[in-house]
This record gives structure tokens, sequence and C-alpha cells, in this order.
């Protein structure tokens, strides 16, 4: 768009508008890699608090003192989880000793396909918490497993889970209806049925795991 | 910086007589796939009506330097840049908002629109006027987008601005028609934007042909698009 006072040569020319182009890739390559650099620490810091927030509800965060984002331990796919993938374990830890872990469990068997969790056992193998992170469920009929669609918000239904005792006996790993110890809603049991079975599986693994899961040298030490 | 008549001119072009959707028929990619209820319409073009002021601010500062023959990808370099530094951004300091408008950010920057704006107009003007370019050019987006979403969802499913809870918590979705209406699943689909997109079109040529009528004047001539969808 300029005006040229010479002439170029074609070889000039295409030299020229080569040298033009560099330089803009240049400029441009080292704004965005300012500001990935700049904003790398706050993207990484929302993320990790995004992951907090969630295994807050599972667990208070006043019960340990450890980074527990950073005391992790990759599973491989572990069919008593319903798990296909690799997975985090998080270990929370107080003065050193084990207070909890934290891991993921799916129940294959809801009502409408896969129910994602994320369960938190501590040391002496009680159920600190439980929390759906992913379900299908139907709105308003079986999607109460989800605190934040169930009505009642004081007693959430998965609130059951937290600090359930240690030695439940196969029994007691039903809902109501099945003889065990679990509530569910009338007309909507399949949901609460998966959920306790995938729960019950997970924590049975993972009482029987938790010596070897907490002695294990994770990703960083 | 901006006379009064230009502004206006910008602005009706945007908004109505070049409308990006119905006029230049761009951006047909994310249109179909987004706009499948009125939250997600509003969305994109609130990401895109930013993307376009800044890219359209940009080129057009740095027109008088690109040489005519590269420009194209030095528009796209620079466009490209942009839209990441913008998400990074977002992403890192306002990031409940990245949470709602992220995933639709990254949808822009392969869009033509941008690129064409830029190219037709930014490359041309001074920054000001592009900025406001890119704003109406996204404001037009804006309407139409939210009118084909609202459309879509009350048809497909008989609800209008599922969604909105993701947006403003404590907002429900509006639920218009029973809630024993079966649905219709073709305006769902993107065939059904496409013929709600058609019957858009339709809309906005037999109003410019009425006005036309009226004012005993010719209809604007169609916007010639590039080749570019």
């Amino acid at each position: 768009m300029t005006a040229e006072p010479r002439e170029f040569t074609a070889t000039g020319m295409a030299a020229r508008t080569a040298a033009i182009l560099f330089v803009f890739v240049i400029i441009f390559t080292g704004l965005l890699s300012g500001a990935y650099l700049w904003t790398k620490p706050a993207i990484e810091a929302s993320a990790a608090e995004e992951k907090m927030k969630l295994v807050d509800e599972v667990l208070p965060r006043e019960t340990y003192d450890n980074a527990l984002l950073n005391d992790t331990l990759d599973l491989p796919p572990t069919p008593e989880l319903g798990l296909e993938e690799t997975t985090m374990l998080y270990r929370a830890r107080k003065d050193g000793k084990p207070v909890a872990m934290v891991f993921e469990a799916v129940a294959p068997d809801g009502y409408a396909g896969k129910i994602r969790l994320l369960v938190a056992l501590q040391a002496d193998g009680t159920v600190a918490g439980v929390r759906v992170t992913q379900h299908k469920e139907t709105p308003g009929l079986g999607d109460y497993v989800d605190p934040k669609k169930d009505k009642d918000k004081t007693h959430p239904w998965i609130a059951q889970f937290q600090n359930l005792p240690a030695d439940l006996t196969a029994k007691d790993w039903k809902v109501k209806k099945d003889g065990g110890r679990f509530e569910y809603h009338a007309g909507a049991t399949v949901t609460p049925r998966a959920v306790v079975k995938a729960v019950a599986k997970a924590v049975q693994w993972a009482q029987a795991q938790r010596e070897t899961l907490f002695a294990e040298k994770g990703a960083t030490p | 910086m901006i006379a009064r008549d230009e502004f206006r001119t910008i602005a009706h072009n945007g908004i109505w007589k070049q409308n990006t959707s119905i006029v230049q028929i761009l951006g047909l990619c994310p249109l179909l796939a987004v706009t499948t209820n009125a939250v997600n319409g509003i969305m994109l073009s609130l990401a895109t009506i930013l993307v376009m002021a800044l890219s359209g601010f940009a080129i057009a500062s740095l027109r008088n330097l690109i040489p005519h023959e590269i420009r194209i990808p030095v528009f796209i370099l620079i466009v490209a840049a942009l839209v990441t530094v913008v998400d990074l951004l977002f992403n890192a300091n306002l990031h409940e908002l990245y949470l709602v408008l992220g995933i639709f950010i990254p949808l822009i920057v392969t869009n033509c629109i941008v690129l064409a704006r830029v190219e037709a107009f930014a490359a041309k003007n001074p920054p000001v006027q592009s900025i406001f370019d890119g704003i109406f050019m996204g404001t037009g987006m804006l309407w139409t987008l939210a009118l084909l979403g609202g459309m879509r969802e009350l048809l497909g499913g008989g609800t209008l601005f599922s969604g909105i809870d993701m947006v403003i918590p404590g907002l429900q979705p509006l639920q218009l028609l029973p809630e024993n209406y079966p649905g219709f699943l073709l305006a769902l689909l993107p065939p059904g934007a496409f013929i709600l997109l058609g019957c858009m079109i339709a809309w906005k040529n037999w109003m410019d042909a009425r006005a036309a009528e009226r004012a005993r004047l010719k209809p604007p001539e169609p916007v010639s698009t590039a080749g570019c969808h």
C-alpha cells in the first residue's frame, strides 16, 4: 500500500516481502509467548483451584495439611472402580501421616449411562464423602444423587455417604428397598442403586489396598 | 475521530444492510453448530464482537506497514495471535467468564467473518472506524444468531434461553410449550438451521423489497463474499 520510490527486481521484491513477513512473525510469536508465560501461573492456579473446589466437597480442608494436589498417584485402569482409563489418586496427610485418599470411580449401570463419582476414603477405612461429578440421569427424577439438583438442600441424598463406618457388610451396602441402609426416592431406585453399588465396590477395593496406596511413591515425593 | 454520519452508516451496515449471517452469509459453520439455543448464539456473538473489534483495530493501525502481496498471511497471523492472547488473558484473569465464553473463543479464530471484515474494511479504514465496524458486524450477528437459536430451541424442545443458568446463576430457562411437547428434532439438527436461516434471509429480502418499493429505490446490491463459508 505504501508508495515505493524505487523499482524492485523480482528477487528483490520476494526478499523484501519475505523479510517483512518474517518480522511480523517474530513480533507476533513474541507477543504470544509473552502472553503465554505471563498468564501461565494464573491459569495453572485456577485449574488447581477448580480441582480443590471439588475435593473440598468430599474432604474438609482442615483435616489435612499437605499439598494434596501434588501428592498424587497414577491409577491404572481398575475394573473395581469401573475405570477404563488412567486416573489420578490424591493423598491427604497431616504431619506426614496418612489422613485420606480421594479418587474417582464410575457406576456403569446408571439409568442413563455412566455416573462418575469422586470418593474420599479416610485412612481408618471410613468414607469421608462422595460426590457425583458427571451423570445423565433423568432431570427431576434420578438426578437427586447430584446435590446441586437435590431438592432437599439441608440433607441431600449424597450426604448419607459422609462418615460411613468402615465395617459395613455387603447387606448394608444396598438401598433400603433391597434390605440395605441407604435411603432412596420412590420411583427412582435405579440411580441410587447404581451409585451405592459403585461406591461399595470402590470402598472395598480401596480399603484392601490402602496400605500400599499410601506407601507407594507418587509422581512427586 | 468519527463523524456522526459515518458512524450511522457503519452501524446500519453491520446490523442490517450487510448483516454477516443473512446478507453476507459468512461463518456458517459456527452458526450451524452453536445455535441450538439462544444463549449459545448470544455468547458466540459476544466473543466475536470482542475479537472483531480488536483485530479491526490492530490491522487498521498496521495497515500502512503491510505489503499488499502478503496481506492475507499477515492478517491471519495477527488475528490468530490476538485471539490466542485474548483466550489466555480471559482464562487467567476472568476465569468465571472464561468458563462461559471460553469454548467459543477458539471457534472464532477460524471464522472467516473476522478475516473478511479485516480484508474488506480494516485494511482500508482508520482504526476507530474499524473498531466500530467490528462491533456492529458482531451486533448484527448477535441478533441474527439469538433469533435463529431461539427459534430452533423453541421448535425443537419448547424452551427458550436454556443454559442461561450457566451464564447468570439463578435464572431459569423458560418452558414456553407444554411439558409434554414431543419435540421436533429437525429444528435442532443442522438441516433445521439451514431451513430457518433460509426463512430469515427470505424475510430480510422481503423487508428490503418492501422498503425499496415504498421509497421507489432500487434494492441494495448483494455484497460479494469472496466465496468463503
